[in-house]
């Protein structure tokens, strides 16, 4: 960010609160209006009602539903059939939990613009590059289609358009933010799950957010990738979750591999002098 | 079923086949180049010479196979736009730039004949001469002087050939020098993503691919080489080929439930695949490779396909490993529950909350 000077901005991001999320794709689908993400027609996947399935190329917000059968009520005992009334009145919960115990968590998956991003480090081209909000952009004019990106990301965001042979994922809306504009997907969210701003005032609301839902009762709740201190260095958009990172597919532990490059090198060198002797061994 | 759905969590890499045979390829390139200079100053220009064109040949090969695998080949000079030590792919593409341009230099200088009027400033008779036929200058030696005259009537070509001689003087350590990193980065190549078994393995993917790189270089020269002056080359195919085999274990040994796609599927297949060929090509190169050239053509062949054998499991292993949350979410998983590492996510902190229930987080 230093190397923007004067033009750096603050950072932004959002912040996805699950507990309001409803389902109901709108982010998916204002993304693909503005964003013109090509069709990603999907097979019926049988996952709850997630045809989405990933994120990927063509779908820079993916929304999954996780179905869960457990035990109702901070207690352990079944309330009989209610919903946990305090967690609704209080917090405006949305997970809908009825009599036979169904959860259903929904949570709006997107890029993380992570701090530490691995897609940037390991991108020979530079098409990846920070911007001076502090997101994390390909440039399709330069992405030669080189895949590094693809399997260095730590939660699988990008993907390789087939027809193209590029790399794609969410811009964080880049053109709409230069314009001060909402991104897409925060703007066409009804419920305000998912909420765009400076992430410094995300932070601290997030924090109060967890508070709320923890002290109603919401055990499993969790703040993810809120922290400076993750392997990712935290994340420009970052998460309010009922339930553990992997139950949404997320991983718990995501790590930027160029943590790791200093002992990745350092073997690369011993290995090249292991090579240099084996052949000296060799000839002489 | 682990995390949602049985999903990936990370995405499997999109590379094409080209990328392990550019494995293959850089490797038996790089470890060809150092073959090729270091026999050349002992004086085995007849070792020297096959060694160049094996390397030479590699190195012609790696750069096609990598532009090939681009999403976009028209592109492929976007790889030269910066240099990020961040990124294996931006150092190999130098280190292969630097690599290919030298051994080319080299390779042909020592491949083609010499200019008129002994313009090559290197000594180009073999100390062995009279010894067995060579594999690109005929048996009686007449090309180089029915060329000779020939040539000497195009000034233009002399000078550019006394240019070549010139530059490969400076390029034959270089290539050499150069094809050692060329034969090992590629271990952080795969090492730097989110593949659990490629990421994992970073301490040792780089040794197990310069031991290849040793193991091919000197297969190859084996094969080329008339037996009398294959001796180097035996012993850098035997070298590589022992080294390669200690290497997986101990790989394996650090990966521990990590290896399990190691053993599994096509990389499994491909793993015993490579581990048998190069038992047996490298246990034939150094009981009678000595003797019968084909018994050190066979056995040269084996250790050859076992390297690209090794190359192509770990490939396989790698997108297996991809596949399977389980491999990324459950180390991840114990790092956090054993205090290891901090984990991605924060609960509340506030005390006085009603106690969290029994964790009956089985969910589905």
């Amino acid at each position: 960010m230093s190397t923007y000077g004067d033009e750096a901005r603050p950072r932004v991001g959002f912040f996805t609160d699950t507990s309001l999320c409803i389902g109901c794709k709108a982010c998916e689908v204002a993304c693909k209006e503005w964003n013109g993400v090509p069709t990603s027609p999907g097979e019926f996947s049988g996952h709850s009602y997630d045809n989405t399935v990933a994120l990927g190329a063509d779908t820079w917000r993916h929304v999954a539903f996780v179905e869960q059968r457990k035990e109702l009520g901070a207690s352990g005992v079944a309330s009989g059939g209610l919903v946990e009334t305090a967690l609704l009145q209080d917090t405006g919960l949305q997970t809908y939990q009825d009599g036979d115990g169904l959860r259903w968590l929904m949570a709006s998956d997107v890029c993380k613009h992570c701090t530490h991003a691995a897609c940037l480090e390991v991108c020979p081209t530079g098409a990846l590059f920070r911007t001076e909000f502090d997101t994390v952009v390909v440039q399709e004019d330069v992405c030669n289609g080189c895949g590094y990106c693809i399997p260095a990301c730590p939660f699988g965001v990008l993907g390789q358009r087939e027809d193209d042979g590029r790399a794609w994922k969410c811009t964080l809306c880049y053109d709409r933010v230069k314009e001060d504009m909402t991104p897409a997907c925060a703007q066409a969210c009804p419920t305000h799950s998912i909420q765009f701003g400076e992430l410094d005032d995300l932070r601290v609301r997030a924090s109060e957010r967890l508070e709320q839902l923890s002290s109603a009762g919401a055990a499993g709740a969790q703040l993810y990738l809120a922290d400076e201190a993750d392997g990712v260095g935290g994340a420009g958009a970052f998460f309010l979750l009922l339930d553990d990172p992997e139950v949404y597919g997320l991983p718990p532990d995501p790590v930027d591999a160029t943590r790791d490059l200093k002992s990745t090198w350092t073997a690369v060198g011993l290995a090249a002098v292991g090579l240099g002797a084996a052949l000296v061994a060799a000839v002489l | 079923m682990t995390g949602y759905y049985g999903r990936p969590v990370i995405k499997e890499p999109v590379w094409t086949p080209e990328i392990p045979w550019y494995l293959f390829a850089g490797g038996l390139g790089g470890g060809s180049a150092g073959l090729a200079w270091l026999a050349g100053l002992r004086g085995n220009e007849v070792l020297a010479r096959r060694a160049w064109a094996a390397a030479l040949a590699s190195m012609t090969v790696s750069p096609v196979l990598l532009i090939s695998d681009l999403g976009m080949p028209s592109r492929f000079l976007h790889m030269l736009r910066m240099f990020k030590v961040t990124s294996p792919m931006s150092v190999g593409s130098w280190v292969l730039m630097a690599a290919g341009g030298a051994t080319g230099a080299a390779a042909l200088d020592a491949l083609l004949p010499a200019g008129a009027g002994g313009a090559a400033p290197r000594r180009r008779v073999s100390p062995l001469r009279g010894g067995a036929p060579g594999f690109f200058a005929p048996a009686r030696g007449g090309a180089q002087t029915r060329f000779a005259p020939r040539r000497a009537a195009s000034p233009r070509f002399s000078s550019a050939r006394r240019a070549l001689a010139l530059a490969a003087t400076p390029a034959r350590p270089a290539a050499a020098l150069m094809g050692l990193p060329l034969s090992t980065y590629t271990g952080a190549l795969l090492a730097q993503t989110a593949v659990p078994v490629w990421h994992e393995a970073r301490r040792e993917l780089p040794a197990l691919f310069g031991a290849g790189a040793a193991a091919s270089a000197g297969a190859a020269a084996t094969i080329l080489t008339p037996c009398a002056f294959a001796g180097p080359a035996r012993r850098l195919a035997v070298i590589g080929s022992a080294a390669e085999l200690a290497v997986v274990p101990l790989m394996e040994h650090r990966l521990r439930e990590l290896a399990e796609p190691y053993h599994r599927g096509a990389a499994g297949a491909y793993g015993q695949f490579a581990r048998g060929l190069t038992v047996a090509g490298s246990l034939l190169i150094a009981s009678r490779g000595s003797r019968s050239r084909a018994a050190a053509v066979a056995g040269g062949a084996l250790v050859l396909a076992g390297a690209a054998c090794e190359r192509w499991s770990v490939f396989k292993a790698g997108f297996a490993s991809a596949r399977d949350p389980k491999y990324t979410i459950d180390p991840q998983r114990d790092r956090v529950t054993s205090g290891r590492a901090r984990g991605g996510s924060r609960r509340s902190t506030a005390q006085g909350g009603p106690p969290a229930p029994a964790p009956a987080d089985a969910a589905f």
